[in-house]
């Protein structure tokens, strides 16, 4: 462990650590453009150059040169301070002053560093140089003046993405980055170009012009387009909400997210359900109505019916608070009837190791062998993806894949795409499998069969036979893609006694066993084809979509940026999401709309607060007593044992990777990276 | 003695007299016949605002929101988006007379003197509403001063 002293203060750190890492783990600030912290090491914007005593007789850029025994660094002599001030000046000498145009004023680190450490004035007064912008689809608007070829974007698409479109072309005063001819990013990562470039060259489009960052609301957050359950901060301006960024934790998304999370959000705009409606039994049409027509007319149509008649299904981005609340006033109305796996899953809700991430997503940095089953984490999980391909990236991790295959960003060995490819694969392995730390990730997709449970108890052999799962390593996973599914899992929003399950109830709306149908949020399936037509269908949602279309009352709700709510991702790790901005128009928070029918009905529920509504949820439940950390579950015995499993293909989630949800599905943005990236000319041809 | 005599004879009373006197009959006049004539104002003169433009007729302000973040008063309402030659511009440029406490900070702030505050000080009106000036407002009160506007700016050039 090597021992330095930076600017009189001692500090012992790893070996390999960067003379930069140890002073910032000394709260020194060194200013930087091309290092950052998840990314390579190029050296070559100089900016971070700091004096060795004893070492070279020049500055040294400190991102570049490891900790040495004895060093003895200084940052704040005159020496560094005339190092940064001439590196500043070359670096401003072809960027433009153009911050009153830059969406990245304000927020730029150039800007701020050329405050910091610049000096005053330029000495140059020839004419600046001017690069071409490229064109990187729908997301990403570049100025490439405004670059300082740092490669920061380059490094990220080629390491993190693992799409080497992007890099640099020609030398000296003409390097400029480029694409490689023409191409898009095709990557689902690319929003982060925007994050990690530090001056303005690369910009959010969707954004653009938009706002300032002094004018934003910010406010921290989860995501709920897929489970892993990113960090976000939400900025919001008034009632909008104008942009979603990441935020740091280094056990889920580090600092990167999604396009869908970061650029779905212009569809909260749009298609919104703002007020109650009902429909009409003359002429079938949706009616605009106030809330106490809509509750009255809710008791009007459920008089009568036994607890067996009704149902309620949960969507995929119910918070645990509005689930728990319709759990309650089912349980209070005498209906067993409850489901969340809309999606048409059926596998063993019992035991909660047998539906979590049990290794954890941080778990894949240890991981050794990684088993993929009937998932595409490219598209289910992108963040999943990312650490699974860094963890081949830097330790040549190996990935075996079962199911369909496609472009995940790193090599793989495809061993088959059906359920007898892995009886195969257990048989092959069976206690020889190469690898301490072996991973097995399935995707919740595969269980949209009939025999669901059979499979899932085949999968627990599997886990067993190929000793997946140990004292110290449980390294069976299963990869959601709905937000809400683990919570709802875990607070057991599923067939209660004699209840039916998904497509029992939506069987029953059809020969008339189920009368009564509460949608909360569900939009997964097509409700208009799939719902009986006699079957009276109460729909609480955010997006006009799927289940609005159907539903003969429309209860509006709040989106995930509007209500305070607790989401469990994939880990079973609860996380809480914040209130950025008021619903619109006369929509409520999903929870106090069930506490008010709950009132109506005659079966009032017991809270009155959200305070109180999450007492009862940690009293039930002490997994959510501690939020942000993950209860382990204890491995045993799930599914049907000893059952035939059907050779059926594993498929993962085929549905459109832009337009997985109602908020996606009402965003321009996202359907015009359909158009970009995956049907070229969609939008050109349906005009015609 | 002395302060008797002059209590007496009333000479400050006078005095007094005298000079008024001297006012109204031998020195210039100060008083002006305000609306129809006006006092001097100084370049620097901080009035009603207005939006300029540059002489091709594009309107100078880029939406770079730098006068609705110094406002003192938070009398500036500005939302910008791309225009449909791509360009950075504004879609809503608000100014709240009646929150503007005339400070100049805005055109200070702007960096292509777009927003100035201008030489007219007559711009009263009968109703609140008339003070909440728009884009549309301010971009007309830009072409109707822009000679004075442009030669004050000239003037007060040297010292900047």
């Amino acid at each position: 462990m090597p021992k330095v002293t930076i600017n009189g203060m001692e500090i012992e750190v790893a070996p390999g650590t960067s003379i930069l890492q140890a002073a910032e783990q000394l709260g020194i600030e060194v200013p930087r453009f091309c290092y950052h912290d998840k990314l390579s090491v190029p050296a070559n914007c100089r900016m971070c150059l700091v004096q060795v005593e004893g070492g070279p007789p020049k500055p040294v850029a400190s991102c570049a040169m490891a900790c040495g025994e004895g060093m003895i660094v200084r940052t704040d002599t005159e020496v560094v301070k005339k190092a940064r001030r001439g590196v500043m000046e070359m670096i401003l000498i072809n960027h433009p002053l153009d911050c009153p145009v830059c969406d990245q004023g304000g927020e730029c680190d150039l800007q701020d560093q050329a405050v910091a450490y610049g000096f005053d004035r330029s000495r140059f007064h020839e004419n600046k140089r001017a690069v071409t912008d490229k064109d990187l689809g729908p997301l990403v608007s570049t100025v490439m003046t405004r670059c300082i070829n740092c490669t920061r974007c380059v490094r990220f698409a080629e390491e993190i993405a693992g799409t080497p479109v992007l890099g640099q072309l020609n030398r000296g005063e003409d390097s400029e980055i480029g694409t490689f001819i023409g191409e898009l990013v095709k990557t689902e990562l690319s929003g982060n170009l925007v994050d990690v470039c530090p001056v303005g060259a690369l910009t959010s489009k969707p954004y653009a012009f938009a706002a300032r960052p002094w004018e934003l609301k910010k406010t921290e957050s989860v995501d709920v387009h897929d489970a892993v359950g990113s960090n976000i901060r939400v900025d919001s301006r008034g009632r909008d909400v104008l942009r979603i960024l990441p935020r740091l934790n280094e056990d889920i998304n580090e600092e990167w997210i999604n396009d869908k999370t970061r650029y779905a959000c212009d569809g909260l705009r749009a298609k919104r359900l703002d007020r109650p409606y009902i429909r009409s039994e003359s002429t079938g049409k949706l009616l605009p109505a106030s809330w106490p027509e809509a509750f009255a007319h809710i008791k009007d149509k459920l008089k009568g019916l036994k607890g067996s008649n009704i149902a309620a299904l949960a969507g995929d981005m119910a918070d645990v608070e509005s689930m728990v609340a319709l759990k309650d006033l089912m349980d209070k109305l005498g209906s067993p009837n409850l489901d969340c796996r809309t999606d048409n899953a059926t596998f063993d809700v019992e035991n909660r190791a047998g539906y979590l991430f049990n290794s954890t997503i941080a778990g894949i940095d240890s991981a050794d062998l990684i088993i993929l089953v009937g998932v595409n984490p490219r598209y289910e999980a992108t963040m999943v993806n990312a650490r699974i391909r860094r963890a081949w990236l830097e330790r040549r991790v190996k990935v075996v894949m079962i199911g369909q295959g496609g472009d995940l960003t790193y090599p793989y060995d495809h061993y088959g795409t059906s359920t007898k490819d892995i009886e195969q694969f257990v048989e092959e392995f069976a206690g020889k499998l190469p690898a301490q730390k072996p991973m097995m990730i399935v995707g919740a997709g595969v269980f949209r069969r009939d025999d669901g449970l059979a499979l899932h108890g085949m999968l627990f052999d599997a886990a067993e036979k190929l000793g997946i799962a140990s004292k110290d390593w449980n390294g069976f996973n299963i990869l959601h893609t709905a937000a809400s599914r683990v919570g709802a899992l875990d607070i057991g929003f599923v067939p209660q006694e004699d209840g039916l399950d998904f497509r029992s109830i939506i069987a029953g709306t059809k020969d008339g066993t189920i009368k009564a149908l509460y949608l909360l949020g569900s939009d997964e399936f097509n409700a208009r084809v799939n719902i009986g037509w006699k079957c009276f269908t109460v729909y609480q949602g955010h997006h006009g979509d799927h289940g609005a279309e159907r539903a003969d009352v429309i209860l509006p709700g709040a989106a995930y940026t509007e209500k305070d709510g607790i989401y469990v991702n994939t880990e079973g790790r609860p996380q809480l999401g914040r209130k950025a901005v008021s619903p619109p128009g006369d929509a409520r928070e999903d929870w106090k709309i069930l506490r008010a029918l709950s009132e109506e009905l005659g079966k009032t529920l017991p809270y009155n607060t959200l305070a109180e509504l999450r007492e009862r949820i940690r009293g039930e439940w002490p997994l959510f007593r501690s939020i942000d950390s993950v209860t382990p579950a204890k491995w045993s015995r799930f599914g049907e044992k000893g059952k035939k499993v059907q050779p059926e293909q594993l498929n993962p989630y085929t549905d459109n990777f832009y337009l997985s949800n109602p908020i996606c599905r009402a965003s321009k943005t996202m359907n015009e990276c359909v158009e970009a990236f995956i049907d070229t000319g969609r939008l050109s041809e349906a005009a015609e | 003695m002395d302060r008797l005599f002059r209590s007496m004879l009333l000479t400050e009373i006078v005095k007094g007299f005298l000079l008024t006197l001297k006012y109204i009959f031998f020195m210039p006049r100060v008083t002006i016949n305000y609306p129809y004539e006006k006092g001097p104002i100084s370049p620097r003169f901080r009035g009603e605002h207005a939006l300029r433009r540059y002489p091709n007729g594009e309107e100078r302000c880029i939406a770079c929101k730098l006068c609705e973040a110094i406002c003192p008063a938070l009398a500036i309402t500005i939302e910008a988006e791309p225009r449909e030659d791509g360009s950075r511009r504004t879609t809503r440029y608000d100014i709240d007379m009646t929150k503007c406490i005339y400070c100049g900070l805005c055109q200070e702030a702007c960096p292509v003197d777009a927003i100035v505050e201008g030489p007219n000080f007559e711009f009263a009106t009968e109703t609140r509403e008339e003070l909440y000036y728009n884009k549309d407002r301010l971009l007309a009160n830009g072409d109707r001063w822009e000679a004075q506007i442009a030669a004050n700016l000239l003037a007060d050039a040297p010292y900047r």
